[in-house]
């Protein structure tokens, strides 16, 4: 089946003014690729600040301006040029923001999820919305500040799903949710996919992202590294990547044991592999080349030494 | 010697809903780690929020050591960690200025969260909300801070950053005999690092 959307070899990096005139370019976004077809929800799952969120606003066009973007973004067979994807955003592919802050802080909660529209179908798909995610029908008479997180948070995916979408990106839309509600959404997510649509979902709740997830990537330091079925989570020895693996054990059931070090900034990254510094089965020549991202077992890994497990 | 929340009610204004709080009564001994759990919309920061002296209550008190928290000058020995932190930071200022308004953090704070110097220079919109995160616990941990009250503070980092993060929060209140009221929806999570959970009932 042709992919919904086909992300090749995506790279983003933004320009900063260094010191006075002087201008540095930092990249962000390696190299990365990814492929989402209907029915399917695809899970990246990775480290706080390794671009999760910068991949959601690339597909929707959406940077800052003093990015730039290399690569190819396929919605449908089609490439995805700035021009289609601001037809197609907000209708045919939406997005569920990360943050409460894109709610419009002077301006009721009913209004935005209607788009300013006043008919009464669109009022009404608003209140069976806003029921269907458990909000009580004043919610759209408050103003974002008088929302709880948790209740801001469906707020914004009221938002999202009022239109059909064919392509979901979920940015984190389940922190501050207590375990039902995020099931309850997570749960409305594989609807939509089980209807066709794609949904990429974004997110660190590794956990909950594998009760719907067909596939999960694993991005590190700007980089995919691992691409892995969700059942290879539960395998023994399923893993391929040693930091997938290092994710897996930090999970408070699972150990709650954390690894040493931090991810390399952007404009910090080493020549060879990125996990390199923080990896328990870094050999010597790890330090040194930067491994390929290549098919293995089933799934796709960036790593020379793949599968191993750990003493 | 102990924080003690005394039969808070609390109602937001405008509000037609009764009030959020009614009747809570909660006490955190030094050294204690309670663990608030409740689904959401049940006033969990709201507490919070009344705890750390952000809100009076309509009714009842907090006390830290028998004494109203509002008797209390300066820095607040009561420091709340929030939920948001992108919402917690002045996006006009460089984070080094926002670390650094309320006086000095010691380096060894900054090394143990991974706070690189590169980002002081930066503004909040240029960092991750994990990111963002370290700098409200470093500067919740200032000299004088006797509870934290962290909501949901870890939500929005990737497992290996929360790990880290609880790992050294849990060793600094035990050196620091600090009190620690955690908000968290992931039951083990809390069941992991809390001494009790107390359900917001």
């Amino acid at each position: 089946m042709e992919p919904i959307l086909d992300v090749e070899g995506l790279s983003i990096s933004f320009r900063q003014y260094d010191r006075g005139a002087h201008q540095r370019t930092l990249p962000v976004i390696h190299d990365l690729s990814l492929s989402i077809a209907p029915g399917q929800v695809v899970a990246v799952v990775g480290s706080s600040g390794s671009g999760k969120s910068l991949l959601a606003h690339a597909l929707l066009d959406i940077l800052p301006a003093n990015s730039a973007r290399e690569g190819v973004i396929r919605y449908r067979g089609e490439p995805l040029t700035p021009a289609r994807t601001a037809a197609l955003r907000g209708t045919e592919i939406v997005l569920v923001p990360q943050g409460v802050t894109y709610l419009d802080p002077l301006m009721k909660v009913g209004p935005q999820i209607c788009k300013g529209r006043r008919e009464g179908r669109v009022r009404e798909a608003c209140r069976a919305v806003l029921a269907r995610y458990g909000l009580p029908p004043d919610t759209e008479e408050r103003y974002p500040f008088e929302l709880s997180g948790g209740m801001a948070r469906r707020v914004l995916i009221s938002t999202a799903v009022m239109e059909s979408p064919r392509l979901v990106i979920a940015d984190e839309p389940t922190p501050g949710l207590d375990a039902r509600a995020a099931g309850r959404i997570l749960g409305h997510f594989r609807e939509l996919a089980d209807g066709g649509a794609g949904v990429l979902l974004i997110t660190h709740d590794l956990e909950l992202a594998l009760t719907i997830a067909d596939r999960v990537a694993v991005l590190y330091a700007g980089e995919t590294v691992e691409e892995a079925a969700a059942a290879d989570f539960t395998t023994p020895g399923g893993l391929r990547h040693p930091y997938t693996r290092a994710l897996w054990a930090a999970l408070p059931q699972n150990g709650f044991r954390p690894i040493p070090g931090s991810q390399p900034a952007p404009g910090e990254i080493p020549t060879g592999c990125r996990f390199a510094p923080r990896c328990p089965r870094c050999r010597g020549d790890c330090q040194e080349t930067h491994p390929a991202y290549r098919s293995f077992r089933g799934g796709m890994v960036r790593c020379d030494f793949p599968g191993e497990v750990m003493e | 010697m102990s924080l003690e929340a005394k039969d808070l009610t609390f109602r937001y204004p405008r509000r037609s809903r009764g009030s959020v709080l009614e009747g809570v009564f909660l006490t955190v001994e030094p050294g204690e780690r309670v663990g608030l759990s409740a689904p959401s919309g049940r006033g969990k920061t709201t507490l919070c929020k009344l705890l750390s002296g952000y809100e009076r209550p309509d009714r009842g008190e907090v006390l830290l050591d028998g004494r109203p928290l509002s008797s209390y000058k300066g820095f607040c020995p009561v420091q709340m960690i929030w939920q948001h932190p992108e919402t917690a930071v002045d996006p006009l200022l460089r984070l080094g200025e926002t670390l650094y308004e309320a006086g000095p953090v010691e380096d060894r704070l900054l090394d143990a969260l991974h706070i690189q110097p590169a980002w002081l220079e930066r503004y909040p919109l240029e960092l991750s909300g994990g990111e963002l995160q370290r700098f409200c616990i470093a500067r919740a941990l200032r000299e004088g801070v006797r509870y934290l009250l962290c909501d949901e503070i870890t939500a929005m980092l990737d497992l290996i950053t929360q790990a880290q993060i609880w790992d050294f929060l849990l060793e600094e209140a035990r050196q620091r005999e600090l009190g620690l009221v955690i908000v968290s929806h992931n039951t083990l999570l809390l069941e992991r690092l809390c001494t009790r959970i107390h359900p917001l009932t």
